[in-house]
């Protein structure tokens, strides 16, 4: 049928140049934004720093104490200088970051489990369910973070035993923090994964899924969740940094994680009656911190940008 | 054509949608009645026209017919079943021999899902093949609808509307429904190609045997392509017949202004057509009018036509009308 | 006598991030006198931009007129800066456009959008200028209209509020309306009457209508002469009975044959066109409709045809006489 033919040979010259997948178009937007790639830099070094740094200087060694170098500043053999019982502060630095990173990406994935679960529940289904999640959302919004987490890790402190996990022995702190992090900061990711599935629910495609005969459950994660995916990512990503600055809060006020473990919040607070005399005590974790979390904001930005809705349409 | 063989009975249908006002406890104080009792038979195989002006339900009331709204009141019956007394489950079953093609086909499509995900999805549902079988089948609809089975894996973006309109229909006929409701699917493309997407569903409906019930706004269309039509106004149906008896001897006022109003390509035509042009705006359907509620525009109106709804009579020969003056 | 409005080998481009977007083609047309001309043709062939251009409406970036002219009574528009094109845009030449809820400002009342160009151009007085609105309404066939001044376009239906689009397009008396989609997002019941109202005010009016859509319908009962266009060129043009009643470019030809009709039935399929509408992009060499055209020949391919008369009046873009296939 002539119809067929020429439909065909119409279609193939129409699209022949390389498709590009939503993730292709995000990419290449997000590669324009030079803050963004000079994030990603950041980030790389630090990550480098973190597990690399880990071949030079062994965990045993940063825990070693020398009660005959405490306190020496900066040298050739200590070249971030020593703390307060004669530990190699670099050392410390990199095993320190690496729980640091640890809890932040752990604490998100809590967070944005539990957020969006809610949010894509309580969005999708509405009325009574809604009415209840979101009730319970507020209330937790209005309960201070930082006073949750205070008193959740003083009471679950010393519950938890020690493990080990990758050749690396942990306390059992770590995981209480991971936790109280996790589960006092997924609110804000609620409230947005709501917004988004209100609107997207009335969305055409929905309803053509409906009426096909997809099930709720296919409906939220195979078609509505995939469509929400930018403000998950921006948030994820921003979560990290909240969480490695929150861990940094709760360790400096004593109640994190427990030395010998080394984290770059408990060497802010080991740093705390030595900030005039002994300053690189504090400035290599801080400097370390800040880099981080700085980093991270950067690619948050970038990924909020890249992953604007507008930008697959501009693509079309 | 129509075997006399009734596929689906639609019985005084109504879709209410309530208008609540109040913060703490919602009060309900007005309802928008987009559908508001509206009874038709649709035959095997035959394709059933339902046109009327914006507001006046029809959309509503293709949604209400497939049960994706739930209906305020009325009987849809498929095949010998109660629609509205299945059970969710046994209704999800149902939904393999009743489709849908949409109007929109930028939003009817997941932007986020390869158009071989969107077509095989009713596959999956229903369980009707799987692994090695389901891409055969994908692209066994692909060539159906005249496309190129070659893109299967590209997304919705990269196509034009006229194309994405095609994956729409052939995801509608994956499951090998019976019965579609067409929402005015051509309304969004140019011109050109509308014609490409009406001669691709009547070819269908040749090969398969497919049921049609083809909502629309665009009359001339709606004579090309439909064997009987239904006209509604404010929720209400007010005339149906087959297509030549309603466009050369239409009954009801409404429809004649309506097919009075519709322009013609040919200057010579124009100039002697007489319009029946209408006074003042459509009614809001949160708000008709009592009686007939095509009362207040009537040229033809009188006193009874405020009082009394007029029912759906049968004027001879399969025309209905709903017009106290007909 | 010189016609009323000349556009000479109007060109328009958009310099986009993907490439250059060639949507006007070095096209020309004239309007004489109170005159109705109709643009028909598909989305992306270029009418909308033609008149946008025109009115001086064109965003630059990223849009640019590169070349061509835009004689209004004799007076190039294109040449003019922007405060003198703001005397004679909305005075001398009005536009009413496709949606008038986008198009119409939602926080200010009709009344005083209304009356915006009377105190402007005409440098009315606001009492004068507010009794005038009130009988422009009345004109447009608002009713109440002294009650509806002080409406909220919301408050308006979509009829109504495209009433009022014409009624503050007709304020200061144009001699040239131009109409772009007006009544594509209305019912056809209030299309009629809109219809209706413009006809009956350019007849009362003595005004020039330039009426653009992609309806032919519309334009076969409204149109004088007709312009058809296609990938931002001008590929027929002639009075209303000879495009209707005589078409002879391949495309209106097979456009025309697309068309169901609501007066009569047909037992066949529709003719089609096959392929799709071109790429404003990436136009090839030669006449933009070869691809979809049972016509074509070689030359086609080539070279792109200008516009030649076929009769008094009637001109087509196209190698082939299509009464006998053959090359012309």
């Amino acid at each position: 049928m002539a119809v067929t033919e020429v439909t065909w040979e119409f279609f193939e010259e129409e699209v022949e140049r390389p498709p590009l997948t939503p993730a292709q178009v995000a990419w290449r937007r997000f590669r324009r934004h030079k803050m963004a790639m000079a994030g990603v830099g950041l980030l790389i070094v630090i990550i480098l720093y973190v597990t690399v740094g880990a071949f030079f200087y062994s965990e045993a060694e940063a825990n070693r104490i020398d009660l005959s170098v405490t306190l020496s500043s900066p040298s050739r053999s200590f070249p971030f200088g020593t703390d307060g019982t004669g530990r190699d502060i670099l050392a410390r630095t990199i095993y320190g970051g690496q729980i640091s990173v640890l809890i932040g990406l752990c604490a998100v994935i809590v967070s944005v489990t539990v957020g969006v679960l809610i949010g894509a529940i309580s969005g999708y289904y509405g009325g009574f369910i809604d009415a209840i999640l979101m009730r319970f959302t507020e209330a937790m919004f209005n309960i201070p973070q930082l006073f949750l987490l205070i008193l959740l890790a003083k009471f679950f402190g010393g519950k938890i035993p020690s493990f080990k996990l990758l050749g690396r022995s942990f306390s059992g702190s770590v995981v209480v923090i991971i936790g109280v992090i996790g589960l006092t900061s997924w609110m804000y990711l609620a409230r947005i994964v709501r917004a988004n599935f209100l609107s997207l629910k009335e969305q055409e495609f929905v309803t053509a899924a409906r009426c096909v005969g997809a099930r709720n459950a296919s409906i939220i994660f195979g078609h509505i969740l995939p469509n929400s995916i930018a403000p998950i990512v921006v948030a994820a990503t921003l979560g990290v940094a909240n969480a490695i600055m929150s861990e940094a809060y709760v360790s400096f006020l004593g109640v994190g994680v427990q030395p010998p473990t080394a984290t770059w919040g408990n060497m802010l607070d080991q740093a705390y009656h030595h900030l005039e005399s002994e300053p690189w005590m504090w400035f290599f974790p801080g400097v370390l911190i800040l880099l981080t979390v700085l980093g991270i904001n950067f690619v948050g930005d970038g990924l909020r940008d890249a992953l604007d809705p507008r930008a697959l349409a501009e693509a079309e | 054509m129509n075997d006399d063989h009734v596929l689906v009975q639609v019985h005084g249908l109504k879709k209410h949608f309530p208008i609540t006002r109040g913060i703490l406890i919602q009060r309900q104080v007005g309802a928008v009645r987009a559908v508001d009792g509206v009874t038709f038979d649709i035959y095997r195989g035959e394709t059933l026209g339902l046109v009327g002006e914006s507001g006046c339900g029809k959309t509503t009331a293709g949604r209400t017919i497939l049960q994706l709204y739930r209906p305020t009141a009325g009987q849809v019956i498929f095949d010998g079943a109660d629609l509205i007394a299945l059970k969710s489950e046994e209704l999800r079953c149902m939904r393999r021999r009743m489709q849908m093609i949409f109007q929109d086909p930028y939003a009817s499509l997941n932007s986020r899902m390869t158009i071989a995900r969107i077509i095989s999805e009713p596959l999956r549902v229903h369980k009707l093949a799987s692994g090695e079988e389901q891409v055969e089948r994908v692209q066994e609809l692909l060539r159906l609808v005249h496309l190129n089975p070659r893109f299967i894996n590209r997304y919705p973006h990269e196509f034009s509307g006229g194309q994405r309109q095609r994956i729409g229909v052939a995801r509608a006929l994956a499951s090998n429904p019976e019965f579609i409701v067409c929402d005015e699917p051509i309304s969004a493309l140019d011109v050109s190609i509308q014609a490409q997407v009406v001669n691709l569903l009547e070819d269908l409906q040749d090969q398969l045997g497919l049921t049609y019930l083809f909502i629309a706004h665009d009359l001339s269309m709606v004579r090309h392509i439909c064997d009987r039509v239904a006209v509604m106004y404010l929720g209400k149906l007010v005339e149906l017949a087959k297509k030549d008896e309603l466009y050369d001897h239409p009954a009801h006022p409404y429809t004649q202004a309506l097919l009075s109003a519709v322009p013609v390509p040919d200057p010579a035509a124009e100039r002697l057509r007489k319009r029946i042009i209408l006074e003042g705006d459509v009614p809001s359907p949160a708000d008709s009018p009592p009686g007939c509620h095509f009362n207040t525009r009537c040229p033809l109106a009188t006193n009874v036509c405020s009082e009394e709804e007029p029912q759906l009579r049968d004027v001879g020969g399969g025309h209905f009308v709903a017009c106290h003056r007909a | 006598m010189a016609p009323l409005l000349e556009i000479r080998d109007l060109t328009t481009r958009f310099y986009t991030l993907d490439g250059v977007v060639h949507a006007v083609n070095g096209i020309s047309y004239t309007l004489e006198e109170g005159e109705t001309l109709g643009i028909v043709g598909e989305s992306g062939c270029g009418k909308s931009v033609s008149v946008l251009s025109v009115m001086g409406l064109i965003p630059d970036p990223p849009g640019k007129i590169a070349a061509g002219q835009v004689l209004y009574r004799g007076q190039d528009l294109l040449r003019l800066d922007e405060a003198q094109i703001e005397h004679i845009r909305g005075k001398e030449i009005a536009m009413v456009f496709q949606d008038p809820m986008t198009s119409l400002n939602p926080v200010l009342t009709i009344g005083r959008q209304v009356i915006e160009p009377l105190i402007v151009h005409l440098g009315m007085g606001r009492e004068e200028a507010r009794l005038r609105v009130v009988e422009l309404l009345e004109m447009v066939g608002i009713p109440q209209a002294a009650d509806r001044y002080g409406d909220y376009p919301h408050q308006f239906s979509g009829g109504m509020r495209q009433r009022a689009m014409i009624a503050m397009a007709l304020a200061c008396d144009p001699s040239i309306l131009i109409a772009d989609e007006p009544t594509t997002a209305l019912d056809v019941t209030i299309q009629a009457q809109i219809i209706d109202l413009v006809k009956d005010l350019r007849d009362r009016l003595g005004m020039a209508v330039i009426w653009i859509t992609h309806d032919l319908g519309i334009i076969a009962g409204l149109a004088e002469k007709v312009v058809v266009m296609y990938a931002g060129f001008i590929v027929e043009r002639g009075s209303v009975d000879d495009i209707y009643g005589d078409p002879r470019h391949p495309y209106t030809l097979a456009l025309m044959k697309s068309l169901p009709r609501v007066d009569r039935s047909s037992g066949e399929k529709l003719a089609t066109i096959p392929g799709l509408p071109p790429d404003l992009l990436g136009l090839p060499p030669g006449c933009p409709f070869t691809p979809r055209c049972e016509y074509a020949v070689e030359r086609c391919r080539q070279e792109n045809p200008r516009l030649e008369p076929v009769g008094p009046g009637h001109e087509i873009a196209c190698w082939v006489d299509v009464t006998t296939g053959r090359e012309r």
